[in-house]
């Protein structure tokens, strides 16, 4: 199968030798949600950072719709794969929103009314019209994290990879933003540990541990099967594991 | 404990002053942005931008003196030896500037003085202090700690040093020379020691999480960065006692009759050969030399010291220069 | 002066200064603080006369006296060192109240109060009447060089971040009953500041990341280069003039 995202055989290490990435596959077809799960140290985060090229692998190749991340491609994958980094002040980095999600359309070229609407539509996706003149230190979680997802919507990206989306957030804004990502027909990956998120939003799910993926299943059956949630420090909110009987029931 | 040295006001020096530290300030500053582009590559804005912030948010950091009393962190020493010197001076002088623009914390037309004797000064002095410490320390972390300490306190009192020479050159008002290097320097020689302290402690605490963040310690591997033992505390009652001293030897100029110092001129011939200074009265500010009890002693050692600094000053600037040119990018 | 630097002078405020372009003000200021700088002290009318113009400026921008007052205490150790100067200073004496007092540190005195004041008053309605981001963006209309415009951009925009882990930090150390008196002390505090310095550098490589993730190349895009509005230049041109003019007439009349 050639997806929109392939990725075959990738392995990573840190700078001091700890083996992060250790022979990862996987493809994912266009249009697929995919939940990426599983422990800390894993692995999931530096894979997403290899999506466009922000990591080279040290082994093993990765193609975004046919094209290697590599080098010479880097401003068109960068262009197609829109990363949403976990801490949104590392995403919202310049004075005020309205830069902030001008400033990926703006390194690809674009200036004045071709740049505004890019910018005000990406800013309509996650009803942002109202905060983007504002500084990003001044916004709620949530609208901190609607403005991070619009800085790579204006980008126009075929694929959305997302670092933990519901961290910190309450749940409005968590009810919110999952109502935002569902309505959005581009691929999505998801890093969460947030399981009723991946139920809720991917029909697939992968796991990450020790480097490599241990089980790539759909969510449904992942969230019967508690032994293998169980061996990747995965848990079930308290209460929605069907299979034992709860004094709180 | 109010550093006086620091966020001098509009009209404080001379305009003359003013121009002319301005424009030093400038040529140095652009230099310094060169230097830390070349070694920070497209890293330089968020890296610079965000250690900027600490650097003020640093000099938030209150720390206790005596018996309750406070002080605060300048940070230029420390800013150098964590992020080298050219990045330490651009991220100062950043610093700087926003105080004066946004806070209007030390005047407009002050900007000249204030950035080279709060940025420059001592992020390149102090670099260059440290680099010579370092050289009579052992290669470990806690040679590293050390030198941090002393060039810390030796950037302060470099920068007092500054201030009052400019003085000599821009005085405002007839307060002599002699009188304002004795307090300026003797004061700073105190609070230098806070800053000293905090700045060592601070370096070795980044030794221990990151050590491959300390642009000073890079020469350093695992192995030399594992021995700190350096004695620590024998090591700072020293430093204190030694700061104490020179704190109370240069005071003396303040008060005006350095007996000491002005037998061992004469002794040396030095005042009979100096006396002739029909120069110094075209370049000096009146005021800075008027009143002063022995005026070729003062003004020799005004000219050694700032010779010194200036001496320091561009050994650290060429040490920038030289680092960044040498050091492999990608470890930085 | 610590306290000092958390948090901006802005005044929000809808004065006719307020609304003055931010590069407008910039210059203006900067011509006020140099006129102030160069007049000669025995101008006291001069010094009169700019007080009296920037009071005014004070009213149009609906500062409060009181407000200004406040913010000039910044520059309080150099006012005592400017008092401390008829004491110390040497030439020709005088008795003031009894008290023998040079007559020439009383001019210095003078000297470095009035333009002290009178300069931090220019600096403090400039900051009380723009945002920082604005005085960032007249700097850059004003071609400041834009590696420099750059960081600091990103040091105001870390800034209340940074400043907010610092204050976290204490927080926790206070609620374990950290409260230091001596120098002695403050390895706890020292640590701390070594700790926030590798969180903001790590903070720092987040960002570059998050940047390439944009496409980022090492210069900031900058959208279409703003041209430099001229339509406040009377205005401004008027008050340059006017302390120039002032400055000028000072020291030749001197």
């Amino acid at each position: 199968m050639s997806g929109v995202i392939d990725i075959r055989g990738v392995e990573y290490s840190y700078p001091d030798g700890r083996k992060v990435l250790n022979g990862v596959d996987l493809a994912i077809a266009a249009g697929e949600r995919v939940a990426i799960l599983g422990p800390n140290g894993g692995g999931k985060t530096t894979l997403a950072l290899h999506l466009n090229g922000i990591l080279q692998p040290h082994a093993g190749t990765i193609t975004v719709s046919g094209v290697p991340v590599a080098e010479e491609h880097y401003r068109e994958v960068r262009r197609m794969v829109g990363l949403v980094f976990q801490d949104t002040n590392d995403q919202l980095f310049m004075p005020t929103v309205r830069e902030d999600v001008a400033f990926g359309p703006m390194n690809l070229g674009l200036t004045d009314e071709a740049l505004d609407q890019r910018v005000d539509a990406a800013l309509e996706v996650v009803s942002g019209a109202e905060f983007a003149d504002r500084p990003p230190h001044h916004l709620s979680g949530g609208e901190r994290r609607r403005a991070a997802l619009a800085t790579v919507l204006s980008m126009e990206p075929e694929v959305l990879v997302l670092d933990e989306p519901t961290s910190g957030l309450d749940l409005a804004a968590r009810r919110e933003l999952i109502l935002t990502l569902a309505d959005l027909p581009m691929t999505q990956l998801v890093i969460t540990h947030d399981l009723p998120l991946a139920l809720e939003l991917c029909p697939r799910s992968v796991i990450m541990n020790g480097g490599r993926l241990v089980a790539d299943v759909t969510t449904g059956d992942l969230l019967e099967d508690l032994d293998l949630l169980a061996e990747n420090r995965l848990e079930l909110p308290y209460g929605f594991d069907r299979s034992t009987d709860h004094p709180g029931l | 404990m109010t550093v006086i040295a620091m966020h001098a006001p509009d009209g404080f020096l001379e305009a003359g002053t003013a121009v002319v530290t301005g424009l030093i300030s400038l040529v140095v500053i652009g230099v310094a942005l060169r230097q830390s582009r070349e070694q920070l590559k497209d890293k330089a804005i968020p890296l610079a931008g965000i250690t900027a912030a600490f650097i003020f948010a640093a000099q938030m950091f209150n720390f206790p003196v005596a018996a309750g009393t406070t002080g605060h962190l300048l940070g230029g020493a420390l800013a150098a030896i964590l992020l080298g010197p050219s990045v330490g001076a651009i991220i100062v002088t950043i610093v700087v500037v926003v105080q004066a623009l946004a806070f209007a914390d030390g005047g407009l037309t002050a900007l000249g003085y204030n950035i080279l004797n709060m940025a420059i000064v001592p992020a390149y002095g102090g670099y260059a202090v440290f680099r010579l410490i370092r050289r009579m320390f052992p290669s470990t972390a806690g040679g590293v700690v050390g030198a941090t300490g002393i060039a810390a306190w030796a950037s302060v009192v470099m920068a007092a040093v500054a201030f009052s020479i400019q003085w000599l050159f821009g005085a405002s008002a007839p307060v002599a020379f002699d009188t304002v290097f004795g307090a300026m320097v003797g004061v700073h020689a105190l609070i230098g020691i806070g800053e000293g302290i905090i700045s060592a402690l601070a370096v070795g605490a980044v030794l221990a999480s990151r050590s491959d963040l300390v642009y000073g310690a890079q020469d350093l591997d695992t192995a030399q960065l594992a021995e700190s033992k350096v004695g620590t505390r024998t090591f700072v009652i020293g430093g204190m006692l030694v700061a104490l001293v020179f704190a109370a030897v240069v005071s003396q100029f303040a008060v005006g009759n350095p007996d000491g110092l002005e037998k061992v001129a004469e002794d040396r011939g030095f005042i009979d050969s100096a006396e002739e200074h029909s120069l110094g009265d075209f370049i000096f500010a009146d005021y800075a030399t008027d009143g002063i009890s022995n005026e070729a002693l003062s003004l020799g050692v005004a000219g050694i010291v700032g010779t010194v600094v200036t001496l320091l000053v561009a050994y650290g600037l060429f040490m920038g220069v030289r680092e960044t040119r040498t050091r492999d990018p990608a470890s930085v | 002066m610590g306290a000092g630097h958390s948090h901006a002078l802005y005044v929000h405020e809808h004065s006719v200064v307020h609304r003055m372009a931010p590069q407008a003000k910039l210059v203006a200021a900067l011509g006020m603080v140099v006129s102030i700088a160069i007049t000669p002290r025995e101008a006291v009318w001069a010094f009169g006369f700019y007080a009296a113009v920037i009071a005014g400026l004070t009213g149009v921008s609906r500062i409060r006296p009181g407000f200004l007052a406040v913010r000039l205490l910044a520059v309080a150790p150099f006012v005592l060192f400017a008092l401390f100067i008829p004491f110390i200073a040497t030439g020709e004496t005088t008795e003031v109240l009894g008290i023998t007092v040079s007559v020439d540190g009383l001019w210095g005195t003078w000297n470095i109060l009035a333009k002290a004041l009178l300069g931090a008053s220019v600096s403090i309605l400039l900051t009380a009447t723009t945002e920082i981001p604005d005085i960032i963006r007249g700097l850059s209309i004003l071609r400041v060089p834009a590696l420099f415009i750059s960081i600091t951009t990103f040091m105001i925009r870390y800034l209340e971040l940074i400043a907010d882990e610092l204050g976290r930090m204490r927080v926790a150390m206070t609620a374990r009953g950290y409260d230091p008196r001596w120098i002695s002390q403050a390895r706890p505090i020292a640590s701390s500041a070594g700790a926030l310095f590798v969180r903001s550098y790590e903070r720092g490589e987040r960002v570059h990341a998050a940047m390439l993730a944009r496409g980022f190349t090492g210069e900031m895009p900058m959208p279409s280069t703003e041209a430099i509005d001229r339509s406040q230049c009377a205005g401004v041109l008027m008050l340059v003039v006017l302390f120039a003019g002032t400055a000028i007439v000072a020291l030749v009349a001197t």
